[in-house]
């Protein structure tokens, strides 16, 4: 069963277990979606599948009522036009700078350089984040493994989500900044929170409820 | 070869321009027959007159020096220049004036999210009836003038853009707050919205009112579940529902006290214009009773303006459904 004419966009990855789990307590029937992971359309439940950071996208323009993706996209592209309806509390992560253990690199680079070299695949936040922390850095946009690049001499540092630190820790880097703490939220297509309010509040309120 | 054109820009070729051209003129022909008549202001503003009208110059994206050093501006949208025009041409004129318009206007977009920077508006402007009377005739209008077009499932989002900053005045939320609570709500960001309010050590009833409004969307059924705070605009909406209801469209109605729009000259009721068939807003305006009184002759006004090109996805997306 999926609930009542709505379209829900679900993020793949780290985030879609705890998004499929809650939506089981909604009711919806998850699984079709569990078992087969190459469709991408599930209609008779009213699931659409991508990567997290496509969620905004589909429901900004309406191609989904709502969706469930990371507070860390949502911040890297702020101009979405989405409501951002709960924090649904799962998912939870660290955005993080890192750098290698022991020495200082950032510290180094800052002093005697006067800015710091960073890679990251959030180069909204990681500038935010050093500009609004009265510090020149140089943003190099990654898509890979982020962890390389300290390792490699390309950047001092990185800025990345970290859930446990394991990652970071497996490459000899330590979390040396703690930006922003990301869980999963629900959004809305802002038309869509107009003419299905009922259907949506209706799930906001059962979520609420749901909610330790 | 590539030869590029501005991001946001595009270009019309016939079998595209031949409905947008009919769209067009469907919505023009409403708004004439209904007394409305057409004007054209220059593309090209001075920017201080932008300005006079709206603190951010209404989100002008691009601006240009010309022969004496004066900062010139592509107009961001028509309801300035109009404002301008009243206050300056029709100066001598007391009664109610009726205008409207099918022009392009220019705004800054995030880039890479499909919007347009150049669109073309169409709309109208009703100057000199004050309060729930000149809104519903608006409002008529315009949905008329969708209907024209070939729509079917509009409906219009029906609010008061003044209505949260009157709650946080009269729930005497320190000053200071304001911006980061009005931020929140107009990114839409409600998660961010309860945790601020949350922030504020506020009395039950009044935390509830604060993270519920942005909620509280629906028929008039919402405004008895909307607090005796702010009573007159509330009353005014019921007012302006009721004159609707009367005209026959209270069903298209959506009465919603979240409803903000990011220009700042509206001073009362404002509105939005949907259709299922589309996940963006085709439109919207609301009442500006202090915008022409900027330029030297203050005039309660009113009016809506659509994006023609989003009305025409709408009515082809609709077709499609259909």
């Amino acid at each position: 069963m999926s609930p009542p004419g709505l379209t829900i966009a679900v993020p793949r990855g780290a985030l879609m277990t705890g998004a499929l789990d809650l939506l089981d307590t909604l009711g919806v029937d998850t699984a079709e979606v569990r078992s087969n992971d190459r469709k991408l359309l599930f209609e008779d439940a009213g699931i659409v599948t991508m990567r997290p950071s496509d969620v905004p996208t589909y429901v900004e323009h309406g191609a989904a009522d709502i969706g469930i993706t990371g507070k860390d996209v949502l911040l890297e592209e702020p101009q979405r036009d989405v409501y951002e309806l709960l924090d649904l509390g799962f998912g939870r992560c660290e955005m993080v700078v890192a750098a290698q253990q022991g020495a200082d690199p950032l510290g180094e680079a800052q002093r005697r350089l006067g800015r710091v070299r960073i890679a990251t695949k959030y180069t909204r936040i990681a500038s935010e984040h050093f500009a609004s922390t009265g510090r020149q850095a140089e943003i190099i946009a990654v898509k890979g493994s982020v962890e390389l690049a300290p390792l490699t001499g390309l950047v001092d540092g990185i800025v990345d989500l970290t859930a446990t630190g394991k990652t970071l820790a497996e490459n000899g880097l330590e979390v040396v900044e703690e930006i922003v703490t990301c869980t999963a939220r629900l959004i809305a297509n802002p038309v869509a929170h107009k003419l299905k309010a009922a259907e949506i509040d209706a799930l906001v309120e059962q979520l609420r409820a749901d909610a330790p | 070869m590539i030869h590029p054109i501005p991001a946001g820009t595009r270009d019309v070729l016939p079998d595209e321009m031949r409905e947008l051209r009919a769209i067009g003129e469907r919505l023009r022909e409403t708004f004439e027959q209904a007394g409305y008549g057409e004007v054209w202001t220059p593309l090209v503003e001075y920017e201080d007159v932008l300005r006079a009208g709206d603190e951010n110059a209404a989100d002008v994206a691009y601006r240009m020096f010309d022969d004496h050093g004066q900062v010139l501006a592509l107009r961001s949208d028509m309801t300035i220049p109009i404002a301008r025009v009243v206050a300056t041409r029709f100066a001598d004129s007391d009664g109610p004036l009726r205008l409207c318009y099918s022009a392009h206007a220019y705004r800054t977009v995030g880039r890479r999210t499909g919007q347009q920077t150049e669109f073309l508006q169409s709309g109208v402007e009703l100057i000199g009836i004050p309060g729930e009377e000149g809104e519903a005739e608006v409002v008529a209008l315009t949905l008329d003038a969708l209907e024209n077009a070939g729509l079917a499932r509009y409906r219009i989002g029906v609010g008061d853009g003044a209505l949260y900053r009157r709650l946080l005045a009269a729930l005497a939320i320190p000053a200071e707050s304001h911006r980061e609570l009005l931020d929140c709500l107009t990114r839409r960001d409600l998660v961010g919205l309860e945790l601020r309010v949350d922030g504020l050590g506020l009395a039950r009833d009044a935390r509830d009112l604060l993270v519920g409004l942005p909620e509280m969307r629906g028929g008039p059924e919402i405004l008895d579940r909307a607090p005796g705070l702010a009573a007159d605009a509330l009353a005014h909406l019921r007012s302006l529902y009721e004159v609707l209801d009367a005209r026959g469209i209270g069903d298209r109605v959506i009465l919603d006290l979240g409803l903000v729009r990011d220009l700042g000259y509206y001073t009362g009721a404002v509105f939005e214009l949907y259709d299922p068939a589309v996940g963006f807003a085709l439109g919207g305006g609301g009442r500006y009773d202090d915008l022409i009184g900027r330029f030297g002759d203050p005039r309660p006004a009113c009016g809506i303006a659509l994006d023609v090109q989003r009305v025409h996805i709408a009515q082809a997306a609709e077709e499609s459904q259909r």
